[in-house]
C-alpha cells in the first residue's frame, strides 16, 4: 500500500530495509506528495491525475452526446457545442491518455527493468507538477470572456485567430504539458537505456520498455513541433506576424502540415505503450512465452519511423499535387504491415496456450478485437478517394475512437488490473472487474459503431445539429455513450475498492506472470532494487 | 415513413432493444437528394469519381471483412479451445521465422494490391482540366458564395444560405424532410457537363462537399483549390460545410441542382434578368429612412452571423456594433473598414461582396440602429463609389483599430 496512501510509505520503507536511513523516509501528508521524487508516488499521482482529467473530458463528450441526442439545438448554443469538441479532444490527449501511460512507465519501467528509481528523480517530480497549472488553465478557461478555444483539438489556423483569450491559455498550457511530456522521455530513455539490470540486454527487456523507448523518442522529436505551431499562432494572434494568415504572404495550410508532422506520430505515442502492456498480458494469462518478440521490436520501430512519413493523410481535402495524395497514400497503407504483424504474434502467443480470462485478458484481448476494427477503418481511409469522401464526417470520429478508446484506453485498463495487486497488496474484486469491461466493451460499441454507419451517409464531424435522417444512429450512440461513461464509475469503484482492502495478493498473483516486477514483495516497497538484480 | 415501418428497420438491424428508445425521436422521411434514414452505407453515387470511391469502398470492405473473420475466427477458436479450464497444456513455441516472413509479406501484398486499385482514382479526381463551365464557390462565415466564371451562365453571382427558419431548429416547429440541408439560392447545373468547382474562402477554412458527386475540396482564404464532378443524373445533391469554421460550421449546407441542358439555359436567362433587375445604381440620391430600410436587410443577411441582429456581437472575436467606436465616428473610418476589412481581426474585406448601395445602406443603417444615434448619419451610394478611389495608405491609417 506504500505508494498509494500517504503516510505509509514511511513505514513500509523501514520495513522493507529495517536500517537506520530513517531520515531519508518521505514527508507525511500533502507535502509527500508535492515534494516526492520517488518513481511509485510520481507515477500513482500520474494515474490519479489522468483518471481525473479522464472524468473531465468525459463529461464535455457525455454533453455533446446529450445535445445529439436529437435534432434541433436544445442545450447549448453552436459556440458552446464547439468549445466541447475542442476541449474534449485537448482534455483526453494530453490530459487523460498521455499522462495515464507515463504514469504507468514511472510505476513500472523501474520495476520492470530492475532499477531503484528513475534517473533523474526531481526532475521526475517537476514533470508531474507542470501538469497541475496546464490542466487548471485548460478548465478555467471555460470561464473567461469568450469561453474555451472553439477551434477543435487541431487549433487549425486561421480560424485560431479568430478565438479569445481562452486559446492563449490553451497555448500555453500545451506549451506547459510539452515540456513535461520532454522531461519525461529524457527520463525513460536514460533510464532505460543506463539502468538496467546486469544481464538485462536489450532484446532481454520486457516488450513495455521497448515500447515506451520508441515512444519516448518520439515525444522529443514531436513535442517541439507543435511547440513551434502554436507559438506561432500565438505570435500570428498578438504580434503581428502573419505565418498562416495569407493576407499577409503566409499559408494557412502550412499550420496542418506542421501540426500534422507532430499529430501523426503523437498518435503512435499514445497507442505503441499500448501495445507495449498488452504484449505483457497476453503471455501471462496464454501461460506461453511471447510469440515473435524481436518481429515485435521491429515492428514498433517501424510504426515509429513510418509515423514521420504519413502526415498528410489528414489533409488529402486540402488540395495536394496527385504526386502527394499518391505517396501519402502509399506510406499510409504500409503502416498495415508491421500493425498487423502484431496482431498476428499476439494471437499466436494465444495459440495452443493455457488460457485464463481474467479482467486484464478480458481487456487485452477486447483490445485486439475492437483495435482491429479501427485500424481497419485506419486502411479503409488511408485510400485517397474513400478519405476525400468520409474526411470530416463521423466515420473519421468512429475510426480514431476504435483505436484511442478501444486501444489505448482498453490497454490502460489492461494494464491498471494486471499491476494494481503489485501497487496496492491487494487482489482487486474479479467480478467487479468483468462487470467493468464487459459494460465498457458493449456500450463502447453500441456508442461508436453507429458513428460509421452516419459517416458513410455524409454526417459532418463537429455540427451541433443535423439533418433529420441521421437521428436514429445519433440517438443510439448518445445512449452507448452515456452508459459507457456510468461504466467508468464501475472502474473507480474497484479501484478504490482494491486500494482500501480485499484478499492479500502474493508477490506474483498471476502464475503465468514474467518479469523482475513479480519478484518484489507486493505491495512493492517504497524503495526497490536498491541492489540491481540479475538477469541470466 | 409510418412508425411501424421505421420499427422494422430498426428491427432489422437487430438492435430491437433500442427500438422503443429510438421511437420517441423524430422521424424523417427520406429527403431527395441526401442522406436516407438508418442509411448504411455512401450515398447513391451520381458521378463517375462518386461511382468508383463507392466501388473501391465495397471492395476494400469486403477484403478487410474476410481477413477479419479469418483473422479472428482463429482467436477464438484459441479462446474456447485452448483453456486452462479445459485442462489445455501451454505448448512452449515463440518464434518461427517462416510464418512471422508469410504474414509480413502476404499483407504486404495485399495492401500494395489496393493501392494500386484507387491510384487510377485519385489521378481521375486530380484532373480538373477541359471543364465546360467553372464554378467559383466561396465559403464565408457562414454561407457560400457562388460565381459562374465560365462557360454558359458566366456573369451568375448569388448568395446561397441555409434556409431552415429558426423555428424549426429550435423545435418550436415542425421539421421539413430537408431540415439543415435546405438554401436559399441553389447551385444549378447542367447534366453530363463537367463542372469545375473552384474553392476560395474569405475569412476561415471551409470546405465544399456533395457526397452524392463524391466531392469535398477545402476551400482556403487567400488560395484557389479546385475539383470537379460530372453528374450524370437529374435531381437535386446535398452537401455541408467539411470543415470547422466557427459558431455556424453547422449551418452552411450545400445544394446543386442537376438539370437538363435545355432548363439549364432557361435558368441562365432568368437569373441574368433578375440580376440585371436587382442592379443598384450607385449615383441614385436616397433618403435616410429608404437607405436605412435597404440596409437593414443587408445587415440581416450579411453582418448579422457574426455581429448579431441586435448588434451585441460576439465578442471577443466579433465586437458589438451598437455603440460602436467606428460605427459612431467619422464616416471615412466606417466605410473604408467595410471596404477593406480590419487587418488582424475577423472582420472581412466587404467590398467585393457589397455593391457601393449596399455598403452605403449598411453604413447607414447601422449609424441609426439599436442605440446608435451617429452624428453623421447617413451616407450616399456616390461617396462610397469615391472612397474606392482611396490610396493605400489613406486607407491603412482609416483601417487602423481606433485607440
Amino acid at each position: 500500500m506504500s505508494a498509494v496512501l500517504p503516510g505509509h510509505g514511511h513505514d513500509d520503507h523501514a520495513d522493507a530495509h529495517g536500517h537506520d536511513d530513517h531520515h531519508h523516509g518521505p514527508p507525511s501528508g500533502f507535502m509527500r506528495w508535492v515534494t516526492t521524487t520517488n518513481h511509485k508516488d510520481i507515477g500513482t499521482l500520474y494515474l490519479w491525475f489522468s483518471f481525473t482529467m479522464f472524468l473531465t473530458g468525459g463529461t464535455l463528450a457525455l454533453s455533446i452526446r446529450a445535445e445529439l441526442f436529437e435534432p434541433g439545438l436544445q442545450l447549448f448554443n453552436p459556440e458552446f457545442f464547439n468549445q466541447l469538441t475542442t476541449m474534449h479532444g485537448i482534455i483526453m490527449v494530453f490530459g487523460a491518455i498521455m499522462p495515464a501511460f507515463v504514469g504507468f512507465a514511472n510505476w513500472q519501467l523501474p520495476l520492470m527493468i530492475g532499477a531503484p528509481d528513475m534517473a533523474f528523480a526531481r526532475m521526475n517530480n517537476w514533470s508531474f507538477w507542470l501538469l497541475i497549472p496546464a490542466a487548471l488553465l485548460l478548465v478555467l478557461s471555460f470561464f473567461v470572456p469568450g469561453g474555451a478555444t472553439a477551434a477543435g483539438w487541431t487549433l487549425y489556423a486561421p480560424l485560431s485567430s479568430q478565438m479569445g483569450i481562452g486559446m492563449d491559455m490553451a497555448i500555453f498550457a500545451l506549451h506547459i504539458m510539452g515540456a513535461s511530456s520532454i522531461m519525461g522521455s529524457i527520463n525513460i530513455i536514460t533510464t532505460i537505456l543506463n539502468m538496467r539490470a546486469p544481464g538485462m540486454t536489450l532484446m532481454k527487456m520486457p516488450m513495455f520498455a521497448w515500447t515506451w523507448l520508441i515512444t519516448a523518442y518520439l515525444l522529443i522529436a514531436v513535442m517541439p513541433v507543435l511547440a513551434g505551431a502554436i507559438t506561432m499562432t500565438l505570435t500570428d494572434r498578438h504580434f503581428g506576424t502573419s505565418f498562416f494568415n495569407a493576407a499577409g504572404g503566409g499559408d494557412p495550410v502550412m499550420y496542418q502540415h506542421i501540426f500534422w508532422f507532430f499529430g501523426h506520430p503523437e498518435v503512435y505515442i499514445m497507442i505503441l505503450p499500448a501495445f507495449g502492456i498488452v504484449s505483457q498480458i497476453i503471455p501471462a494469462f496464454a501461460r506461453k512465452p511471447l510469440f515473435g518478440y524481436a518481429s515485435m521490436v521491429y515492428a514498433t520501430s517501424s510504426i515509429a519511423i513510418l509515423s514521420f512519413i504519413v502526415w498528410a493523410h489528414h489533409m488529402f481535402t486540402t488540395g495536394m499535387p496527385a504526386a502527394g495524395q499518391l505517396f501519402f497514400m502509399y506510406a499510409t497503407m504500409l503502416i498495415a504491415v508491421p500493425t498487423g504483424v502484431k496482431v498476428f504474434n499476439w494471437i499466436a502467443t494465444m495459440w495452443k496456450g493455457s488460457m485464463t480470462f481474467e479482467t486484464p485478458m478480458l481487456f487485452a484481448v477486447g483490445f485486439i478485437f475492437v483495435f482491429t476494427m479501427g485500424g481497419f477503418t485506419g486502411l479503409i481511409l488511408a485510400v485517397t478517394p474513400i478519405d476525400i469522401q468520409l474526411q470530416d464526417t463521423y466515420y473519421v470520429v468512429a475510426h480514431f475512437h476504435y483505436v484511442l478508446v478501444a486501444g489505448s484506453l482498453f490497454a490502460l485498463f489492461a494494464g491498471t488490473y494486471y499491476w494494481l495487486p503489485k501497487w496496492t497488496g491487494h487482489m482487486y474484486d474479479e467480478f467487479i472487474g468483468k462487470l467493468h469491461f464487459w459494460c465498457s466493451v458493449v456500450f463502447f460499441n453500441v456508442a461508436f459503431f453507429p458513428m460509421h454507419f452516419l459517416g458513410l451517409a455524409g454526417m459532418p464531424r463537429r455540427i451541433p445539429d443535423y439533418a433529420a435522417q441521421f437521428a436514429d444512429f445519433n440517438m443510439v450512440s448518445s445512449i452507448g455513450a452515456f452508459l459507457f461513461g456510468a461504466s467508468q464509475l464501475i472502474f473507480l469503484y474497484a479501484v478504490i475498492k482494491c486500494i482500501k482492502g480485499g484478499p492479500k495478493a502474493a508477490d506474483k498473483p498471476w502464475d503465468g506472470a514474467e518479469g523482475l516486477e513479480w519478484t518484489v514483495p507486493s505491495p512493492a516497497p517504497y524503495h526497490t532494487f536498491e541492489t540491481p538484480p540479475v538477469v541470466k | 415513413m409510418a412508425v411501424s415501418t421505421h420499427l422494422r428497420k430498426l428491427a432489422t438491424l437487430g438492435v430491437t432493444g433500442m427500438a422503443a428508445l429510438v421511437a420517441a425521436g423524430a422521424f424523417a422521411a427520406d429527403m431527395d437528394g441526401g442522406p436516407a434514414e438508418l442509411q448504411l452505407n455512401l450515398q447513391k453515387p451520381v458521378t463517375g469519381i462518386a461511382d468508383q470511391i463507392y466501388n473501391l469502398h465495397t471492395g476494400m470492405l469486403i477484403v478487410c471483412l474476410l481477413i477479419f473473420i479469418a483473422v479472428f475466427a482463429a482467436m477464438f477458436y484459441s479462446i474456447f479451445a485452448h483453456r486452462k479450464s479445459k485442462g489445455y497444456k501451454a505448448a512452449t513455441f515463440h518464434e518461427s521465422t517462416t510464418v512471422e516472413i508469410a504474414w509480413t509479406i502476404v499483407p504486404m501484398i495485399i495492401v500494395i494490391g489496393m493501392a494500386g486499385f484507387a491510384t487510377r482514382t485519385v489521378l481521375a479526381m486530380k484532373d480538373t482540366s477541359n471543364a465546360d463551365l467553372t464554378i467559383k464557390a466561396t465559403g464565408y462565415q457562414w454561407k457560400w458564395g457562388y460565381d459562374y466564371i465560365k462557360g454558359e451562365g458566366e456573369g451568375i453571382s448569388f448568395f446561397s444560405n441555409l434556409s431552415t427558419p429558426r423555428a424549426q431548429i429550435d423545435g418550436t416547429q415542425a421539421r421539413g424532410i430537408n431540415y439543415m440541408l435546405e438554401v436559399d439560392n441553389e447551385v444549378v447545373v447542367p447534366i453530363d457537363k463537367k463542372v469545375r468547382i473552384l474553392t476560395t474562402a474569405d475569412d476561415v477554412i471551409h470546405a465544399w462537399s456533395v457526397p452524392a458527386f463524391g466531392v469535398k475540396q477545402d476551400a482556403i482564404p487567400g488560395f484557389v483549390r479546385d475539383t470537379w464532378f460530372k453528374a450524370d443524373k437529374l435531381g437535386v445533391y446535398r452537401g455541408q460545410c467539411s470543415e470547422l469554421c466557427g459558431k455556424e460550421h453547422g449551418f452552411m449546407p450545400i445544394v446543386v441542382r442537376v438539370v437538363s441542358a435545355q432548363d439549364y439555359s432557361k435558368w441562365v436567362d432568368t437569373k441574368k434578368k433578375e440580376l440585371a433587375a436587382n442592379q443598384d445604381d450607385p449615383n441614385k440620391v436616397w433618403t435616410q429612412p429608404d437607405l436605412a430600410k435597404r440596409g437593414e436587410a443587408v445587415y440581416n443577411k450579411v453582418c448579422a452571423a457574426c455581429h448579431q441582429v441586435n448588434g451585441k456581437g460576439t465578442p471577443p472575436a466579433f465586437p458589438p456594433l451598437d455603440g460602436s467606436k467606428t460605427v459612431l465616428g467619422p464616416l471615412d473610418n466606417q466605410i473604408a473598414v467595410e471596404l477593406h476589412g480590419r487587418p488582424g481581426t475577423a472582420m472581412a474585406a466587404m467590398g467585393d461582396v457589397l455593391n457601393d448601395t449596399e455598403i452605403a445602406a449598411v453604413v447607414t443603417y447601422t449609424r441609426n440602429a439599436w442605440t446608435n444615434k451617429a452624428q453623421e448619419a447617413m451616407v450616399q451610394p456616390s461617396v462610397v463609389k469615391a472612397a474606392r478611389a482611396w490610396d493605400k495608405d489613406k486607407v491603412a491609417k482609416l483601417v487602423a483599430r481606433p485607440q
